[in-house]
Parts: C-alpha cells; sequence; structure tokens
C-alpha cells in the first residue's frame, strides 16, 4: 500500500458484514439461553499478573493535576466478571476490547475482540457442549473429537506430558524444534512441542465449514486460574480445555477455580516470577480476593477470539483482514 | 555492525545465522495465549541456497549481514573466475567463483544484466533475469512447414546449455528462453 492509500480499511466491506452478522447471531443465542449481557471496565487499578501476558498503562490525572495515578487496561474482562458472579449475577456473557501489549503480527493484534462467558453449576466438559452450542448457532461447525493433552502427547510423539522428565522435553525441542533453543522452562517446551508438531493438524476449516478439536487437562503447571483435579489415572491436571479450528488456538475455557487462598498463591507466585525474569510487577486484583473470599459459585468460564473466529469463516490467516483497521493502520 | 530483533524480522531483511549470511523469507510471531511467545522464522542461507526453519525466542535477535544486490554486467570468463562490471558507471569490476556462479553459466551472455549478490563486498550468487535471449548453435535441421505439430528436440545454445526445441527450429536462430524452468519461450529472430 501506498502511504496516499493508508487510510483505507484492511478489511473488505464484505468481512465488516460478515462480524456485524455474527455479533448479532452470538447474542441471539445467549438471549435463547438466558444468558446476560454485562459491561465490565476496560480500564482497571489492577492488573493480571500472568507471567507472559503485558499489559498497556496508561495515567489518571485529576483535571488541572499534572500527576496522576497508574490504571491499567484489561487483558481480559475475567477479574470483574467473576466479581459479578460472587454477587449473584448468574450466567454472563460479554463481548469486549482486550489490549495485550508487544503481541501484533499475523494471528495477532494488540487489540482485539473476546466474547467471554461464565455457565454456573457446569464444570468445562459441560461448557464444551455450550462451545459446540454456540458455534452451531452461529455458522457451519462440526465437533470432531475431545482428547486429553496427554492422549495427544502420547499419539504424536510417544511421551506422557505430565510425567517425562524436562532433560527429555529438552532433547526433544532440540531435536525436532530448532537445536539452538535453550534457556526454556518446562512449560515452554511442552507448548513449543504442541504449537510445533501438534496444533497444526487439529481440527479443518473450508468455505465456511469449521471442525474442531477440543484439548482438555493441561498440565497442573498452565492452571492459569482453573481448577487441578486428578485424572483418572491420578495424575494433577488442570480443568481446562481449548479449542483448536485448523490449527488455531481459538477458545480456552476453565472450570475456575473458587479457592481465595490457591488465587493468591498463584498470584504471587506469577508476581514473583515476573520480578525473577526482570518484567514489570503490576498490583495484584485486590477486589477479585475480596470477592473469591465471599464464594465464587461453582462455574466454569471460557473465552474465545472473535477475530479469529472471523478470519476462519473468511478464510484468512492474517488478522488485519477481519479489522477494518489492524494495529498498522489505526 | 547493527542487528536486528524478532519483532524487526520481515522478508527480505538479510542477517547472520551462524556466521551464514541469510535472507529471511517469512517471519510468523507464535504464541499460546498464557504461554511465553516465539518466532518461527523461514531463511535462505545465500551461501548454499538452502531454506532454514528455525525458531527462536522473541525479543532475541540477529546480526545484520553485510548483504546487497547490485546489477552488472557480464564481461568474460577467464576459466577460473566470471568477471560483472557494475552497471551504475563506476567500471567496477567484480570476480566471481564457480559456486556464485552456479546453474547461471547456463545463462551468461557477454553484455547482458545479471543481479550479483555481494556478501562483504564479495560475489556470493549470481542470478539471471527471468528471461534471456541465446543463440542456437547446434541442433538437427528444422522440418520445413512443420510449425504447428508437436515434438521435441535437444538444441545447444551458445553458452552451452542443451534445452528442448520445436521441431522447426534452425542452428543461428536467435531463442528467448525462462531461466527459471529452462524451458524454451519463443523464436526471437531469425538470423
Amino acid at each position: 500500500m501506498t502511504p496516499e492509500s493508508d487510510w483505507q480499511p484492511t478489511a473488505s466491506l464484505e468481512t465488516l458484514k460478515l462480524r456485524a452478522d455474527l455479533l448479532s447471531k452470538i447474542r441471539s443465542y445467549f438471549q435463547q439461553q438466558n444468558v446476560l449481557e454485562v459491561e465490565t471496565p476496560a480500564m482497571s487499578h489492577a492488573a493480571v499478573c500472568d507471567v507472559h501476558i503485558e499489559c498497556f498503562s496508561t495515567k489518571f490525572k485529576p483535571v488541572s493535576r499534572s500527576v496522576g495515578q497508574t490504571v491499567y487496561l484489561h487483558t481480559s474482562p475475567e477479574y470483574a466478571m467473576k466479581r459479578l458472579l460472587v454477587a449473584g449475577s448468574g450466567d454472563i456473557y460479554q463481548v469486549c476490547k482486550v489490549f495485550r501489549n508487544g503481541e501484533a503480527g499475523g494471528r495477532h493484534n494488540p487489540e482485539f475482540s473476546m466474547l467471554e462467558w461464565y455457565r454456573v453449576g457446569l464444570d468445562h466438559h459441560q461448557l464444551m457442549d455450550d462451545v459446540t452450542g454456540l458455534l452451531s448457532h452461529v455458522c457451519d461447525f462440526t465437533e470432531l473429537r475431545r482428547v486429553s493433552y496427554q492422549q495427544l502427547f502420547e499419539e504424536h510423539l510417544g511421551i506422557n506430558p505430565h510425567r517425562t522428565a524436562t532433560q527429555q522435553l529438552i532433547k526433544l525441542v532440540k531435536e525436532k524444534v530448532d537445536s539452538e533453543l535453550s534457556g526454556l522452562e518446562r512449560n515452554a517446551l511442552l507448548e513449543l512441542l504442541f504449537t510445533h508438531l501438534i496444533e497444526p493438524s487439529l481440527g479443518w476449516s473450508a468455505e465456511g465449514k469449521l471442525a474442531g478439536v477440543y484439548v482438555y487437562d493441561f498440565p497442573a503447571s498452565m492452571a492459569a486460574l482453573s481448577r487441578v483435579q486428578l485424572d483418572t489415572e491420578g495424575q494433577q491436571v488442570a480443568s481446562r480445555f481449548e479449542l483448536f479450528i485448523d490449527g488455531v488456538e481459538l477458545a480456552n475455557g476453565y472450570n475456575e477455580l473458587a479457592d481465595a487462598i490457591e488465587q493468591e498463591k498463584r498470584f504471587k507466585h506469577d508476581k514473583a516470577k515476573r520480578q525473577e525474569l526482570g518484567f514489570e510487577v503490576n498490583p495484584i486484583d485486590e477486589h477479585l480476593l475480596s470477592a473469591l473470599r465471599v464464594g465464587l459459585p461453582d462455574c466454569a468460564g471460557v473465552a474465545l477470539g472473535v477475530d479469529r473466529l472471523l478470519m476462519l469463516l473468511a478464510g484468512t490467516h492474517a488478522i488485519a483482514d477481519v479489522l477494518a483497521f489492524d494495529f498498522a493502520h489505526s | 555492525m547493527a542487528s536486528y530483533s524478532t519483532n524487526e524480522f520481515r522478508s527480505g531483511l538479510k542477517v547472520l545465522l551462524e556466521n551464514e549470511p541469510c535472507v529471511i523469507l517469512e517471519n510468523e510471531f507464535v504464541k499460546p495465549g498464557k504461554g511465553q511467545a516465539f518466532n518461527r522464522v523461514k531463511l535462505r542461507n545465500l551461501n548454499s541456497g538452502r531454506v532454514w526453519e528455525r525458531t527462536f525466542k522473541s525479543g532475541e535477535s540477529l546480526e545484520a549481514a553485510d548483504v546487497v544486490d547490485k546489477e552488472m554486467e557480464y564481461l568474460y570468463t577467464d576459466g577460473e573466475f566470471w568477471h560483472f562490471m557494475l552497471t551504475d558507471g563506476s567500471y567496477e569490476q567484480y570476480a566471481a567463483d564457480q559456486k556464485a556462479v552456479g546453474d547461471t553459466i547456463n545463462w551468461l551472455k557477454e553484455q547482458d544484466v545479471y543481479e550479483v549478490t555481494l556478501y562483504n563486498n564479495a560475489p556470493i550468487t549470481v542470478s539471471p533475469p527471468n528471461f534471456v535471449e541465446l543463440e542456437v548453435v547446434e541442433t538437427d535441421p528444422g522440418l520445413k512447414g512443420d510449425t504447428a505439430q508437436g515434438g521435441s528436440k535437444p538444441a545447444t545454445l551458445s553458452t552451452g546449455a542443451v534445452v528442448k526445441v520445436p521441431l522447426f527450429i534452425n542452428q543461428g536462430e536467435i531463442l528467448k528462453i525462462d531461466t527459471r524452468t529452462g524451458e524454451y519461450v519463443s523464436r526471437v529472430s531469425n538470423k
């Protein structure tokens, strides 16, 4: 594109109509299901402390004052929505823009649209049924398979991801991903093996038809905000799932951790990790911890990338093709 | 020497990897939702022509390679080196060895212009234009009137390259050849 034509949208008008149509179908599904649409702040006094998610921050300055207070743009509406659940909202959903610093290029844009919803009384397996229900309502979707993280590693690499020694994972990564990679932690090693050797084969899309594979029971070290439970073999696993279509990570769901003490422990662990890695350390969300101490109802929640769903429906690998204006043209 | 971080990687960028000059072909940002970020990069090793697929931690950097592409006119060969001259009027000359000339040897014609890639100011590859025009120095006599029929025969060109040509082609004719496929395209003129 020449600078003279840089003002133009990066998505076609046809794709913009596809987006509008998708949003209205999402809303009609949740209306049918009696799930309440909510809005929570995009700007917050606290931030996520995920080790590998970077926030945008800005300053709130009272009028006529030059100094201000640091506030953060949300990277997901999760914390605020859980506070609503504790307050008795029942099933809720939200479609909103979320912001992640540093993530640009290909499938990534630093601001993107997320659909996040929570179902009270469901676990993550029942929530997979709900995700399939939603996708079948908004497009031509087929669920191909539900498979555990362990099963996939056994099928593709012949190893048990929970029990294989880290040394062996390092050897596999050097052999199959890149011989020069070093200094990686166990989770990063597993993720590399997953993204390079397993993910590309999960699901497919063609001419607006989508077929997906759910992967569940992740390693306990990747639990984030999900519960850790024992699987049928007595192995500790994270009660999480991810949905893949055509090798694209589309949705990430949790059987939500309700234990305030465990949650605080994980926050502090992540915070310490960020400190150790030299990343910026942000304030922990005390409101969430206070709410969890009151008691989160048993629930499962999932976040789905709306732009990624549009990419799959439009048959493109570039997020710019489904955004009115991508980051480079914003 | 300057260096480039993974977030500056784009196709066409010339970098040094394991002391070999490479050109970046593709750069994909890979990041699981909650996981660490990586870049999957495809590069062509400019010395060997081989394509490498590598994965870097996002934020890592590679040194820039002193690689430039220059238009040069082919002058002559002394048997060991092939001599080229810059077309910018500087009359500066460079000698490329057999490895740098590679398969382009089949399409080298004096006074034609080629793209010469210089690494640390020495030629590492010589690329021909997509089409060259070369004379047939040897082929079986043409079949008169047989311009529509199929069938082909070998013809030796002035460079020594042998290409398949239609039966009606005669010795001394100039042919247009596609250097990417090594195939005959058309007859240019009768000499």
